[in-house]
């Protein structure tokens, strides 16, 4: 299988009063094509750090990653990963104005892919403080999606989101994933998600990757005493 | 609770409308004021100096006989338009400043921050006195003088409201569709501090066209003859207890021009306040 995705001893150091802070501390791991990776650990362990290195939002201080296309983003918190200011379709129209697209032509593709996170069309004209939160989240996926990245990465896609909605999206991200054949990197401290959508799971403890496997072989049989206390802690 | 805040929101809409017509009245004497003078405010009439307010000079006349009236009209001019050109120049000039150090941070965020600090540690009058002395007397000197005071305090409130939503999703969204850096400020950051700014800046306009009148009061500001209400005052200021009307009229423009700023500054404060915003959109 050809990989999307090579990361290469990842290091990533954070200055607390002066104080460094190993946020990332020697990772390394691939995504395949049309893989569903998960990334698992609990808050603070540095998966967020990671999914700013891949989009180049910072840079890290030692390592390579290499990736083959685009990459796009999903944020944890719905609402505010869109401008308080501007309509959902503006947001989902951005990048692909930025790749050059016409306004109609963009227009045209964001109702689609509205249609295609199931979300009405009249979502286009809504102020994100207008919708839910699951909606906001949709029209996120639309966003990202609009762009037709070949990695997509959920950085805690679900966690703001209350039970039912969680579903719908994580149902909707398999679906997406299934038809698209593009490659995911779910983010989330909940296992019972990452087992549900991937075929492959890292678990992270203070910076480090711990443990590595097919999500029902990590989470019967944890050979780390972490990943046991987190499996333990969850399910 | 919803009606209240509905009502509360509707009652900001009333009053901004209000005050907004009032500022725009100020506004409109001071653009079209020489076409509202009643005399020509630079015409001296010695025969006619110092008459008391009556029905031929509703305003008196001073010591040159020049009819008040036209002379605080014609000075409204001066005022306001030294005062909003200082407002723009110092929230252009502080904002620019202010988005600078926000966005990019690192050492020449240092820099500019202690150079703000050390402007802001004069006491801001005194160090406009002097710098209005240095530079040649007239209005525009003055408003430089005042600028070079003013502009700190605009580049902290901006960069503070920067640092709030830079780190914001939705700016890290802006960057992985592929925006640039000049694109995301003029985007997403300026329409989401901007409301903050604004509200500064209208609420200030009235403590600037003080400002402005105290240098000129002292003699620094607008040159002679150029009608302007500091310097107006300034000269009726030995004849109050015989013609007070020379120095009570440009006051009370002052005081009434002044007022009317600051109430349009605070319903505009009101009106872009949060907590009503959700609810006016959707009505």
């Amino acid at each position: 299988m050809q990989n999307i995705l090579e990361a290469k001893d990842l290091k990533k150091v954070f200055y607390k009063n002066r104080v460094p802070f190993e946020a990332v501390d020697g990772v390394s791991f691939h995504i395949g094509k049309g893989e569903c990776l998960g990334l698992a650990g609990e808050s603070g362990c540095g998966k967020s750090t990671i999914a700013k290195i891949i989009t180049r939002l910072i840079m890290p201080e030692e390592g390579s990653v290499r990736l083959d296309g685009k990459v796009q983003m999903v944020f944890q918190t719905p609402q505010d990963s869109f401008d308080p200011r501007r309509t959902l379709g503006d947001g989902i129209m951005e990048g692909m104005r930025n790749q050059g697209m016409g306004k109609k032509q963009a227009k045209e593709r964001a109702c689609e892919m509205l249609d295609l996170v199931e979300l009405d069309r009249k979502f286009f004209y809504r102020y994100p403080h207008e919708a839910s939160g699951g909606e906001c989240q949709r029209a996120a996926i639309a966003r990202a999606l609009a762009v037709e990245p070949q990695l997509l990465i959920c950085d805690e896609a679900t966690s703001a989101l209350d039970v039912t909605v969680q579903a719908q999206i994580a149902a909707l991200l398999k679906r997406l994933q299934k038809e698209g054949g593009m490659s995911l990197l779910l983010i989330s401290h909940d296992l019972a998600l990452v087992q549900y959508l991937c075929s492959r799971v890292l678990i992270m403890h203070q910076g480090r990757i711990i443990e590595e496997g097919t999500p029902d072989e990590v989470i019967q049989d944890p050979r780390e005493p972490y990943t046991r206390l987190l499996v333990e802690s969850v399910l | 609770m919803a009606g209240r805040k509905r009502k509360a929101g509707r009652a900001a809409g009333y009053k901004l409308l209000i005050f907004g017509i009032l500022t725009l009245c100020v506004i409109l004497i001071a653009v079209f004021a020489p076409y509202l003078t009643p005399y020509d405010p630079y015409a001296q009439d010695l025969s006619n100096a110092l008459q008391p307010p009556g029905p031929d000079h509703l305003l008196g006349t001073d010591r040159y006989g020049r009819d008040m009236l036209s002379r605080v009209i014609m000075g409204s001019r001066t005022t306001i338009f030294s005062a909003l050109l200082l407002v723009a120049i110092i929230t252009l000039a502080g904002g620019a400043v202010g988005i600078v150090c926000g966005y990019y941070g690192g050492k020449l965020d240092s820099f500019l921050m202690r150079v703000s600090d050390v402007f802001l540690a004069f006491p801001g009058m005194v160090f406009a006195i002097a710098a209005a002395s240095v530079l040649n007397r007239g209005v525009l000197n003055a408003v430089i003088a005042l600028a070079c005071i003013s502009w700190p305090r605009y580049a902290r409130i901006t960069r503070s409201q920067v640092l709030a939503v830079k780190d914001a999703p939705y700016i890290m969204a802006a960057r992985l569709s592929g925006s640039g850096t000049w694109k995301i400020i003029r985007k997403h950051i300026i329409p989401n501090i901007a409301g903050q700014v604004i509200v500064t800046a209208v609420l200030d306009i009235g403590t600037m066209i003080m400002e402005i009148s105290g240098l000129s009061f002292l003699g620094l500001g607008a040159a002679p003859p150029t009608a302007e209400w500091g310097s107006m005052m300034s000269n009726g200021r030995s004849m109050l207890q015989t013609a007070p009307w020379v120095i009570l009229s440009p006051g009370c423009a002052i005081f009434l021009t002044v007022m009317v700023f600051n109430l349009t500054g605070d319903t505009v404060r009101d009106f872009l306040d949060p907590r009503y915003r959700g609810k006016r959109r959707r009505e």
